[in-house]
């Protein structure tokens, strides 16, 4: 067993004023899930304790999604539980929680719920297998006579709540092998469910990464190049270290630290650094000259992403030809908790604590810094106040630079990064640039497709690009475009891919390739339906004739936004339409034009992501997610000017406020589809929806984001 | 420095200067109001001064030193404020981090206006960010807050 699963269970132990009991401990604690898929490990998610609580241990980070509550439901759902003595906790990072497809220990990409579908359930399962045995062995009864509800097994006149089971559970081999209720029998599963970290959360009590506090620990607040390849050169630290609370200044190599006995200490010292920068080679990325450059380059094919019968022939004999241009800028993901790190070292050990997204690869990347082993490194993940993607860079940046930090200046330091450092500080979802040629037949439908996708690869240049880059081919910048379900199987089309290097750190950015794929697709699809003189809901009708999913979620959507009858005076509706994560969300939005300035009064989503858990969690994950791409719609773009970013905090890269955001009504779809992810896929429609009913309302095709009109 | 924090006067070592933001969280120890912006732009480090609503992260310690500061700590016992037990009923929290400043600023809009209109909520809300974008819940649950106060539960 290594070092950090036995920290595991003697805190496991210890927790819940010493009450907490864990299952059985195997010898093969260690076993990764993709091991010929054997039943999970019940111990190490499970714990109940002789108060009867019943605590989930998560493989996944709760950074808002409702991973807390959904996960629960599931061992819940099998143990048959009492909900309200159900709690959550994060694991500690170990191989056992390594995900169930992705391998290592991680939370992104809408894959929490679908892929821990079946080991959350096996384990309330198994859990509850070994409660009715050890009921059994007490009673002296068959443990076909017992009956188990609401956390209370009972046989004729005995009775026994959880709790005064556990200890003898614990000691019980696990089952080899479970059955899973029926669907029509789940009690939990499918019912609207209040979330379980309500309380922490509404009293100031959760502990976010920020909050972590203990004696002996400092703040450092870091001074990073200005420019994007600009590099330290040398630094003049007196003033700083004149500040009353600044204890020590230490360089991180790529910049300075300045450790303080409080943030504001920190934060004032780092402003009296005198620090030399090289500049970049070349003068820095400068985005107006990087999307002139792109423009140019997308009138020329990249890498072939995919290939259909001679588009070069089908665009010449077309009827007629439309010829456009998309553009996306570079966003920041901006949580509402900037980045931050508190890191303890003590010989070859190190302790981390942070919100994070990659367990795993934290581990790895702090192991390397110290020249120890990853199972040294113990990661204490706390609540992360909003992920979005950026707490999952695959070079750890944001832990890299704290452990760099507390091993310089010899001391736990926690580093927090200013709204200013977290706005600027890299890792972008790319800039995009489409060019998209369409010929139409004598019906204004498709007959040639020549697709252009310009901008950078997330996974290039990391650790990840083995997985993701494929001939080339950076799958991210192209997902939902190649499997597009309005190309009919035998239209003629091409889909290519260039992929430019830039100084611009980049990476997923919630809802990643579907950010500017469903914006193309689908104002490039109303734009023909407009062309065409039919109705966008129609046109789109015809072209998902063979995708009855995809058909009856924009018709679900389009009925209940009352598309067909009049808006109200001044306005107009758009529609959009987009599948990713394995869910397909349509959404259809009112908007009003006042002053240039987009208003969109009301949202309808209709959404088929398979089994619903939690509705009620599917729901804000679609109203968050709405929020989130109309502020990607209205105001994101950063610019950047000699490797400068230009954009620093909320002022000038403003989010969506309480009084720009639209009426939001979800329709969750019943289906038996396979299970889709919900963090994400209702990102994507918001956008295109509402420069669709642009278009509608004011004649103006937008094709640039943000939306800016004439 | 003395400073009446939810109630209790407590002496506190910082220069008067210090943003109170910082003084609550890494002097006194109160991590309930966060830290999101710094100028005044998102409303996380929404507190209370004398029961109005200001931005932590740049009023000066010494400047409310003759106040009375209520945090999101202070705010109940047991977390249960008419507008806390709406938060719950609403299910409004995601990640959860701008709450305290989106309850803060919520419980300061009901004290003065009882009963708010969409439009007040609009403008009483409109300085408390949230990243996640729960405001369809947050409006839900100050309607909800003002049912539950008013009605004296």
């Amino acid at each position: 067993m290594s070092t950090s699963r036995r920290g595991f269970l003697k805190v496991a132990a210890g927790s819940a004023a010493g009450l907490a009991i864990s299952f059985y401990v195997p010898s093969t604690a260690r076993a990764v899930p993709e091991q010929a898929k054997p039943l999970p490990q019940p111990n190490a998610f499970l714990r109940i304790g002789k108060d009867n609580t019943v605590t989930v241990v998560l493989a996944h980070s709760e950074m808002g999604q409702g991973i807390w509550t959904g996960l629960a439901m599931l061992i819940a759902e099998e143990l048959e539980a009492d909900w309200s003595k159900v709690k959550s906790t994060h694991a500690p990072a170990a191989p056992i929680y390594g995900h169930p497809a992705m391998g290592m220990q991680m939370t992104g990409g809408s894959t929490s719920t679908w892929a821990e579908f079946e080991r959350y359930r096996q384990v309330g399962a198994m859990a509850k297998d070994m409660l009715v045995r050890a009921a059994a062995a007490r009673w002296k009864v068959p443990a076909t006579s017992i009956k188990v509800e609401n956390g209370v097994l009972s046989s004729g006149k005995h009775k026994a709540t959880f709790g005064e089971l556990a200890e003898d559970a614990m000691k019980l081999e696990p089952p080899k092998t479970v059955k899973l209720k029926d669907p029509k029998a789940w009690k939990l599963i499918g019912k609207p469910t209040k979330r379980l970290d309500t309380p922490e959360k509404i009293t100031g009590q959760a502990q976010f990464g920020m909050d972590v506090q203990f004696p002996g620990l400092h703040t450092a607040v870091v001074a990073r190049p200005p420019a994007f390849g600009a590099k330290l050169g040398k630094f003049d630290a007196s003033a700083a270290l004149k500040v009353p609370g600044v204890v020590k200044v230490v360089s991180t190599g790529t910049g300075v630290a300045v450790v303080a006995k409080h943030f504001w200490a920190a934060k004032l010292g780092r402003d009296k650094l005198v620090i030399e920068w090289t500049p970049p080679e070349g003068g820095g990325a400068d985005t107006n000259k990087l999307m002139a450059e792109w423009r140019t380059l997308s009138q020329k094919p990249g890498a072939t992403v995919l290939e259909h019968g001679k588009v070069g022939d089908a665009l010449a004999s077309a009827k007629k030809k439309h010829d456009v241009y998309f553009e996306f800028p570079y966003l920041a993901h901006a949580p509402m908790e900037p980045l931050n790190c508190t890191v303890k070292i003590d010989g070859d050990k190190c302790e981390i604590w942070t919100g994070t997204q990659f367990q795993t690869m934290d581990q790895m990347v702090a192991s390397k810094i110290l020249g120890t082993s990853p199972d040294k490194v113990t990661i204490n993940t706390l609540f992360l106040g909003g992920g979005f993607g950026r707490r999952a860079t695959p070079t750890s940046d944001f832990v890299a630079e704290a452990v760099i930090v507390a091993k310089a200046a010899g001391l736990p330091v926690k580093t927090v990064w200013t709204r200013e450092d977290d706005i600027r500080g890299g890792y972008y979802r790319p800039a995009y640039v489409h060019h998209v040629q369409v010929g139409v037949d004598d019906k204004g439908m498709p007959a040639a497709w020549d697709h252009v996708v310009v901008g950078q690869s997330i996974a290039a240049g990391t650790m990840l690009e083995a997985f993701i880059v494929k001939n080339g081919i950076d799958g991210t910048s192209v997902e939902g475009l190649p499997e597009n379900p309005y190309f009919d199987k035998n239209l003629a089309r091409r889909i290519t891919l260039h992929s430019p290097r830039t100084a611009i750190p980049v990476l997923w950015w919630r809802s990643v390739g579907a950010t500017h794929i469903a914006f193309a697709m689908e104002c490039m699809i109303d734009e023909l339906a407009h062309a065409a003189g039919k109705d966008p809901l129609d046109y789109r009708l015809a072209l998902l004739a063979k995708e009855p999913r995809h058909a009856n979620v924009l018709k679900t959507c389009a009925e209940k936004a009352g598309w067909g009858t009049p808006p109200a005076v001044g306005r107009a509706r758009g529609l959009a339409l987009h599948e990713s994560f394995g869910s397909i969300v349509a959404e259809c939005v009112e908007i009003s034009v006042e002053n240039k300035q987009v208003r969109v009064h009301s949202v309808t989503a209709a959404v088929d992501c398979g089994t619903a858990v939690n509705p009620l969690g599917v729901e804000a994950q679609v109203q968050s997610s709405i929020a989130f791409g109309l502020t990607a719609a209205l105001y994101g773009k950063l610019t950047l000017v000699g490797g400068q970013v230009q954009q620093s905090n909320f002022h000038d890269y403003q989010i969506v406020r309480m009084h720009e955001m639209p009426k939001v009504s979800v329709h969750i779809i019943p289906s038996k589809a396979r299970m889709g992810g919900i963090g994400e896929p209702a990102t994507a429609p918001i956008a295109p929806a509402v420069a669709n009913a642009v278009f509608a309302l004011t004649k103006q095709r937008l094709r640039t984001l943000p939306l800016r009109l004439a | 420095m003395k400073l009446d924090i939810n109630g209790k006067v407590r002496e506190v070592d910082a220069a008067p200067e210090m943003p109170l933001l910082w003084v609550l969280r890494d002097v006194v120890g109160l991590t309930g109001t966060k830290f999101g912006c710094g100028m005044a732009q998102c409303g996380a480090c929404t507190v209370h001064v004398d029961g109005k609503p200001v931005r932590a992260c740049v009023t000066t310690a010494g400047s409310v030193a003759t106040k009375k500061i209520t945090t999101i700590e202070g705010l109940s016992n047991d977390g249960q404020h008419p507008v806390q037990r709406a938060w719950a009923e609403a299910d409004v929290v995601q990640c959860g981090y701008c709450q305290s400043g989106q309850i803060m600023s919520a419980v300061a809009l009901l004290d003065k206006n009882p009963e708010p209109t969409d439009s007040d909520i609009d403008a009483a809300m409109a300085g408390n960010i949230c990243r996640c974008g729960t405001y369809v819940r947050v409006r839900e649950a100050i309607h909800l807050a003002s049912k539950l106060k008013r009605g004296g539960k």
